[in-house]
């Protein structure tokens, strides 16, 4: 007995089993289509581009040359390291603090948005449409606005990093209110609670911990992106970062990428740390 | 431990004269119970104190390198809300279609801007995605593959997700020229940088039976990959896809910062000259196109976990 089938044997089952074989041609037709209409768009896009071979070719050859210059990295002299280093510290600076103060404005905004709090439906319709607009205005436009208002500097970027978030962290935090247990709130209510001592007690220890986590991933994600409001004059090392590529110093920018790199791997882990010592590995 | 400390700690008033409950507080034992609870509790109140503390100092210290001034912001606070109301059209009942033509009255050089943004992330998605696509599968851990080789594209990958998107596009605008190239190349390596680890994450969740059938069959390594591990997580990658090319396209809108396409170009142009009605134009747009985006791939990503929950 041979488990290998002969080739007549062979060619009965996939006769036999054609259908299971090729699935069904709706499937195959309709699938056929999004590809094609994705190459096609695809192609359309890239004719859009007045990209032509040559100039392609030049980019890259370009930009070997820029990678060989870069090496090995390099700030220039020891004052201007400490430059950059001191622009890291202030970029981490702003950071930290305009996500602390997005976390602490937007906590009521989040409480406003919560259908289990605040039933009336258009408190609770604006409260979200308003957040729902300021998220999507990215940071690095929040920051050229704010460069107009308080002029420029890292407190501009702080503001900037603080505006975009408070949209994203009272969505964040209507969210986890909604999934919030009712039955510590009905236990509170059922002891002679107000609405207050409901929310105090009741809520906020459900969401803390989720809100803590929240705001730490935010830390995170925001160190990468106030290493880069400084091209528009809001603080931090972001200005060193166009200002050593714009000028074409090779050697310097390398150094102030791997400056960035390093900051950001490090808040990684320490965030990473932090996190799962509030709400442990599991709910990560 | 803690759980019993806390019963012999909690003080029981009974509702009755009679009631006792049987926790005699002079009871050496109990008391040991409830010493060690007040110790623990001791303990913790001194964490968080210190952590409070440690907190206080980072702000203060993040407070001085921001070079947060309250008497500045103060003094120069009430122009955040003029410049808002400054950027506003001025929009009468009585005239209104004519205000509304003055206030878009660049539409059709915008709206062709923010096709090329949307164009641009796309394409930046695209390659990203098939970069990361290619990336991910020797970057998984449980595809067996050679360990120096998995370190590197992980190392790769983290270096393309880590430098902004925005950094790529300033080194590119120098080596293309101006124009959306820069834009797309920029979107694409740091959506594959992101896309490469979510997609590996994926690949290594997945149920491992396929794989070892396919092997058991005597199946090359590109052969397990296409029949056994392609076909479990491809609605997964589609589904990430689609969320990444939302975040594209608010990245592809700032592009023109630094000339690399898109509305970007004329938004800063706006911001920086003071075109004030022309900024509250392109920001509505631009936050009308994110919010379609946003609604679209939603249903659509809701509409591949469908499909693969039926399967």
């Amino acid at each position: 007995m041979s488990l290998a089938l002969s080739a007549s044997e062979r060619a009965e089952l996939v006769a036999r089993h054609q259908a299971a074989i090729d699935g069904s041609l709706k499937t195959r037709l309709i699938t056929t289509g999004i590809v094609a209409a994705m190459i096609a768009l695809f192609i359309y896009a890239l004719t859009t581009f007045e990209l032509d071979l040559w100039r392609i070719i030049h980019g890259f050859s370009n930009l070997g040359t820029f990678v060989v210059l870069m090496l090995p990295p390099d700030p220039g002299s020891f004052a201007r390291a400490i430059v950059f280093v001191k622009a890291l510290f202030e970029t981490i600076a702003i950071a930290f603090l305009g996500t602390i103060l997005a976390a602490i404005f937007a906590f009521p905004l989040g409480f406003l948005a919560a259908k289990n709090v605040v039933a009336n439906r258009v408190v609770h319709f604006l409260a979200r449409r308003s957040m729902d607009t300021v998220r999507g205005v990215d940071a690095l436009i929040w920051a050229l606005i704010w460069v107009n208002v308080v002029g420029l500097g890292p407190f501009a970027g702080m503001l900037a990093i603080m505006t975009s978030d408070v949209g994203a962290f009272g969505k964040l935090y209507s969210e986890a209110i909604e999934a919030a247990d009712r039955k510590p709130v009905e236990g509170v209510t059922s002891v002679g609670g107000s609405k207050l001592h409901e929310i105090r007690f009741g809520l906020i220890p459900q969401v803390l911990p989720v809100i803590a986590s929240q705001v730490l991933y935010f830390i995170e994600s925001n160190t990468r992106s106030s290493t880069i409001i400084g091209i528009v004059g809001a603080g931090g090392i972001g200005l060193y970062l166009a200002e050593t590529i714009r000028t074409l110093e090779w050697q310097q920018a390398s150094f102030v990428i791997l400056l960035v790199l390093a900051a950001v791997s490090v808040i990684d882990l320490l965030s990473n740390k932090l996190r799962f010592a509030i709400i442990g590995k599991r709910a990560v | 431990m803690t759980g019993s400390g806390i019963l012999a700690a909690i003080d029981f008033p009974g509702d009755g004269p009679s009631m006792t409950l049987a926790i005699d507080r002079n009871d050496p034992a109990i008391r040991a119970h409830a010493d060690l609870y007040r110790r623990e509790m001791m303990v913790k109140r001194w964490h968080t104190l210190i952590g409070a503390a440690i907190f206080i100092v980072c702000i203060v210290l993040s407070a001085i390198g921001a070079e947060v001034d309250p008497g500045k912001f103060a003094e120069n606070a009430w122009r955040f809300p003029k410049y808002i109301v400054e950027i506003m059209p001025t929009l009468r009942p009585a005239t209104f279609l004519a205000d509304l033509k003055e206030w878009y009255w660049g539409l059709n050089g915008w709206l062709k801007l923010l096709w090329q943004t949307l164009l641009i992330a796309y394409v930046g998605t695209i390659l990203g995605a098939i970069g990361g696509f290619l990336l991910c599968f020797t970057a998984a851990a449980n595809l067996g593959g050679t360990g120096w080789l998995r370190w590197g594209t992980r190392r790769f990958l983290e270096f393309c997700r880590t430098v902004p998107d925005i950094v790529f596009a300033l080194i590119f605008v120098i080596a293309f020229g101006l124009g959306p190239l820069p834009g797309v190349l920029a979107i694409a390596i740091h959506t594959m940088g992101a896309m490469g680890k979510l997609f590996s994450e994926v690949v290594e969740n997945i149920d491992m039976k396929p794989v070892d059938g396919m092997t058991a069959t005597g199946a090359g390594w590109w052969q397990m990959v296409r029949f056994a591990v392609v076909p479990q997580v491809l609605s997964n990658f589609a589904s990430y896809a689609l969320l990444r090319f939302e975040i594209n396209v608010r990245g592809a809108s700032i592009m023109g910062f630094v000339g690399a396409g898109g509305i970007g170009q004329d938004l800063i142009e706006a911001i920086r000259k003071f075109y004030f009605t022309d900024v509250s134009a392109i920001l509505f747009l631009i936050i009308l196109t994110v919010m379609l985006i946003d609604y679209g791939t939603e249903r659509l990503r809701h509409a591949l976990l469908s499909l693969e929950h039926r399967r």
